[in-house]
C-alpha cells in the first residue's frame, strides 16, 4: 500500500523483517534490538537500513548510528500512546536526524498534524481512506504557539 | 485582561473547523467510538448519564462581561438555561447535543473562548489565585505567566497523548489560594536574594484516588527558563510515566516510584539540552504584562462614611459584607464574592438570567470583569466602597448574595450521580440535605471558617481529600454510602484528611456532619480556634466517638 511522505502519496519500497526472519537485500527495516545485536550482518546484506522504534525504546541507543540509518519507523501500538511524539522530537532536535521518520501502527489520521509538527514526515496507515484523511488533516492549522521541528 | 491577537483568533477558529470536521466524520461512521472519544475529550466533551457535558475553559478564571453574556446565550440556546462552574475555574454545560457542539464552539470563538484541552490526557487549563492582581499579599500579578503557560500548553503537538491528564497551577501570594501543592506542577512566583523574579517549581502533587503533596524540584528557576523547564518535565513524564494502569499514570506516581532526586536529574539533563533554544524573553513577558495593567482606579479620599452608616443600619448587609467581601489592595475598593451556593440550588450552578444580570453588574461596578473561584463561586474584584451596598441589593435580588462564603454551606460539590457517569453516589442531594439542616445563619457563623468538599466517587472532582471535612460517595452493592475524612487542607499547610471510620449510610450523612460540627463547638478552646485547628489539636477521636455512638 501507498504511504504519505512529505505530503505526497508514494509507493512504499521498504520491507520490515521480524526478528526471527533472515536479512534480505534492498531497503530493510528491523527492530532496535535486532539492529543493536546484528549491526554488521545487517549492514553487509542490506543496501539501506531502517530501524523501528517501539514506544519503550530509548532513542539514545541509536545516537551514534544515525548516519548509517535511512529510515526510522516510530511505532504506535495504540493511538493513545504518545511516546513516539517525544522520541521523534529527540531524534530531530537533540540528535539532528534528518532522514525519514515514519509513523506506523495504530494511530489516527487526526493525529497526523501533531506528528508532522514534532518531525514525523512519513505515514504508513491501515487504509486508503485513512491516507486520504491524513493528507487533509496535515493542514489543520496554519499557526502554532510552539516552535516547530518539521 | 488578555486580548487575542490575530494569531490566537486564527488558531481557535481553525480548531473549531477541525472539530466540526471530526464530528461530521464521526456521525458519518468514519471515526470509531474509541477514536472519537479521544478527539472529543480533547475538546472537553464527555458523554454523561443523560447527555453530553461540555466543559469550556476559563483561563486562570478570568471572564469579561461579553464572555459571560455569551455563556448566558449558550445556556438559553443550547442547554436548559443554566450552567455549572467547576473546581478548576472552568464552566460546564450539562445538556448540549453532540451534533451542535461545533456550533457552540464557533459561538465561543466569537468571544475568545474555547474548550481546548479541558479534558483528555493532555495539559489542562492553567489555574491561579482568584484574587490575582487585587489581593494585598502577592508578590506580582501571576496572570501574565498563566497566559504565557496557556499559550505554550495550547495545542502542544508533543504532549497531547500523555499517560494521563496534567494540571498546572500558579501562585504568587503568601496564602496559596490555588492549591498549587496538589497539582502535577505547582509554580510559585518568588524573588531571590538579588531581587529577581523567578519560580519555585513543585512537581508530583495531585488529588484523586491517591492524594499526594507536591515536592520542590527546583527552588529557584530564572524567569527566562520557565517554558524550557516545564517542557523538560513534560518530556520526561511523557516518555517515562506509567501507561500500564490508568490509576498509576499521573506524574505523582512516577515521582514516587522513581524518587524525586532521580526525576530531578532526568529533568535537568533534558533541560540542559533545550533551555537555550526556547528562552522566554523579557520583551515577551513585558508584552503579555501589558495586557494585565491595573484598571483605572479612582484613588478617592477613601471616604468610608456612607458604607459605615449602611453597615450600622442594616444587619443583613453587615452579615453579607463580613462573609462575602474581602480586602482589596487599593484603598477605597473591595473584592465582592458572588455566592453560587444558594440553599435551593446545586453548588456552582447559575442561570442564564443571572449570568446576563451579572455581566451588567460587572460593567457597572467592576470594570467589566468577573472571576471564577476554585470553590465554585464568582468574584467581582474591583468594587468601590461606596457602591458595595447598592451592589449587594442587586445581587440579593438575583439570589446571588447568600451570605455564606467560607462557611459550612459554601460546600464544593461535584455533579455526582445525578449527572456524571463515573459517580458511585449522589452529591447534590446530600448537599441540599446538609443545607436544610443548617439553615440557621447564626449557627453557621458560630461554626465559622470551614471547607466541606464532597465528591460522588474516588476520582475526587470536588477535592474531598483536602476538605476540612471531606465526603466521598462510594457504592456498596448498589447502595450509596459516604466516607468521611477530617483535617484535609489545600492551603499553605497542605494536608490530606484522615478517615473518620467506616462509611455511613445516605440517610445518616447529614446527621453525621451535624454531629461533627457539634463536637467542634464543644471541643474548641475559644471561638478564635477554627475547625481545622481544633481537629489538629484534639485529633479525630472525639469526632469518631460521637458519629458512631448511635450507629
Amino acid at each position: 500500500m501507498k504511504i504519505i511522505k512529505d505530503k505526497q502519496l508514494i509507493e512504499n519500497d521498504w520491507t520490515f523483517i521480524e526478528d526471527d526472519e533472515s536479512p534480505i537485500d534492498g531497503k530493510v527495516c528491523v527492530s532496535l534490538s535486532r539492529w543493536l545485536q546484528n549491526k554488521a550482518e545487517i549492514t553487509e546484506k542490506s543496501a539501506q537500513i531502517g530501524v523501528r522504534l517501539a514506544p519503550t525504546d530509548d532513542v539514545s541507543q541509536l545516537g551514534n548510528d544515525l548516519s548509517q540509518i535511512n529510515l526510522i519507523e516510530v511505532s504506535f501500538p495504540a493511538f493513545t500512546d504518545g511516546r513516539g511524539f517525544s522520541q521523534t522530537r529527540l531524534l530531530r532536535r537533540q540528535y539532528d536526524y534528518s532522514g525519514e521518520i515514519r509513523a506506523t501502527g495504530n494511530f489516527m489520521a487526526d493525529q497526523a498534524f501533531y506528528m508532522s509538527r514534532v518531525g514525523i514526515n512519513a505515514f504508513a496507515m491501515n487504509s486508503e481512506d485513512d491516507l486520504k484523511t491524513a493528507l487533509t488533516t496535515l493542514n489543520d492549522f496554519s499557526q502554532a504557539y510552539q516552535p516547530s521541528t518539521n | 485582561m488578555y486580548q487575542y491577537t490575530e494569531k490566537d483568533q486564527t488558531l481557535i477558529n481553525e480548531r473549531v473547523a477541525q472539530y466540526r470536521e471530526q464530528t461530521a466524520r464521526y456521525l458519518d461512521g468514519q471515526i470509531g467510538e474509541d477514536e472519537f472519544r479521544a478527539l472529543r475529550l480533547m475538546n472537553g466533551l464527555y458523554i454523561q448519564t443523560h447527555a453530553p457535558m461540555l466543559r469550556v475553559a476559563i483561563p486562570y478564571g478570568l471572564l469579561s462581561s461579553n464572555q459571560v453574556r455569551k455563556l448566558a446565550s449558550i445556556c438559553r440556546d443550547y442547554d436548559k438555561g443554566y450552567c455549572h462552574f467547576s473546581t478548576r475555574q472552568n464552566v460546564q454545560f450539562n445538556w448540549p447535543a453532540l451534533e451542535r457542539v461545533p456550533d457552540i464552539l464557533a459561538e465561543l470563538a466569537e468571544v475568545q473562548m474555547h474548550a481546548i484541552q479541558t479534558s483528555g490526557n493532555c495539559m489542562r487549563n492553567t489555574t491561579t489565585d482568584h484574587l490575582a492582581g487585587v489581593c494585598s499579599d502577592e508578590l506580582i500579578d501571576p496572570r501574565p505567566y498563566c497566559e504565557i503557560i496557556r499559550q505554550w500548553t495550547t495545542l502542544h503537538p508533543e504532549f497531547a497523548y500523555l499517560p494521563r491528564k496534567f494540571k498546572i497551577a500558579v501562585s504568587s501570594s503568601l496564602t496559596d489560594r490555588a492549591a498549587t501543592q496538589f497539582h502535577d506542577i505547582g509554580v510559585h512566583i518568588v524573588k531571590n536574594d538579588a531581587g529577581e523574579i523567578g519560580f519555585k517549581i513543585l512537581v508530583g502533587g495531585g488529588l484523586g484516588r491517591t492524594p499526594v503533596i507536591g515536592q520542590v524540584i527546583n527552588p529557584f528557576l530564572e524567569q527566562k527558563h520557565l517554558l524550557s523547564y516545564l517542557e523538560a518535565i513534560l518530556r520526561v513524564y511523557n516518555l517515562h510515566g506509567r501507561r500500564d494502569n490508568k490509576y498509576k499514570a499521573r506524574i505523582k506516581i512516577l515521582v514516587r516510584e522513581t524518587g524525586l532526586d532521580k526525576i530531578r536529574e532526568m529533568v535537568e539533563k533534558e533541560w540542559l539540552n533545550i533551555r537555550d533554544e526556547m528562552p522566554l524573553s523579557k520583551e515577551r513577558v513585558n508584552y503579555i504584562k501589558s495586557h494585565f495593567t491595573a484598571p483605572a482606579y479612582e484613588i478617592s479620599s477613601a471616604d468610608n462614611s456612607s458604607l459605615n452608616q449602611q453597615l450600622k443600619e442594616n444587619a443583613d448587609f453587615t452579615r453579607w459584607y463580613q462573609h462575602n467581601t474581602a480586602t482589596h489592595k487599593i484603598d477605597g475598593y473591595r473584592n465582592v464574592f458572588v455566592s453560587l451556593k444558594a440553599p435551593d440550588s446545586p453548588p456552582g450552578d447559575i442561570t442564564d438570567v443571572q449570568l446576563d444580570a451579572l455581566a451588567e453588574l460587572a460593567e457597572t461596578y467592576s470594570f467589566g470583569e468577573i472571576r471564577s473561584t476554585h470553590r465554585q463561586n464568582l468574584v467581582l474584584a474591583d468594587v468601590k466602597l461606596e457602591a458595595v451596598f447598592e451592589l449587594w441589593q442587586k445581587l440579593a435580588a438575583l439570589k446571588l448574595a447568600t451570605p455564606n462564603i467560607g462557611t459550612v454551606t459554601d460546600m464544593i460539590c461535584c455533579p455526582g450521580l445525578d449527572f456524571c457517569s463515573l459517580a458511585n453516589a449522589g452529591s447534590i442531594g446530600v448537599a441540599k440535605e446538609i443545607n436544610e439542616k443548617l439553615d440557621d445563619l447564626d449557627y453557621l457563623y458560630d461554626i465559622g471558617e470551614i471547607k466541606i468538599n464532597m465528591s460522588g466517587c474516588m476520582n475526587g472532582c470536588a477535592h474531598q481529600s483536602v476538605g476540612h471535612i471531606g465526603i466521598l460517595g462510594v457504592d456498596k452493592k448498589g447502595v450509596e454510602w459516604y466516607q468521611i475524612t477530617l483535617g484535609g487542607s489545600s492551603e499553605n499547610e497542605a494536608a490530606i484528611g484522615d478517615r473518620l471510620g467506616p462509611a455511613v449510610r445516605k440517610d445518616q450523612i447529614a446527621d453525621s456532619i451535624c454531629d461533627i460540627l457539634d463536637v467542634y463547638l464543644q471541643q474548641r478552646d475559644s471561638s478564635e480556634e477554627v475547625f481545622l485547628q481544633t481537629v489538629k489539636r484534639v485529633g479525630i477521636e472525639p469526632f469518631k466517638a460521637k458519629v458512631y455512638e448511635n450507629h
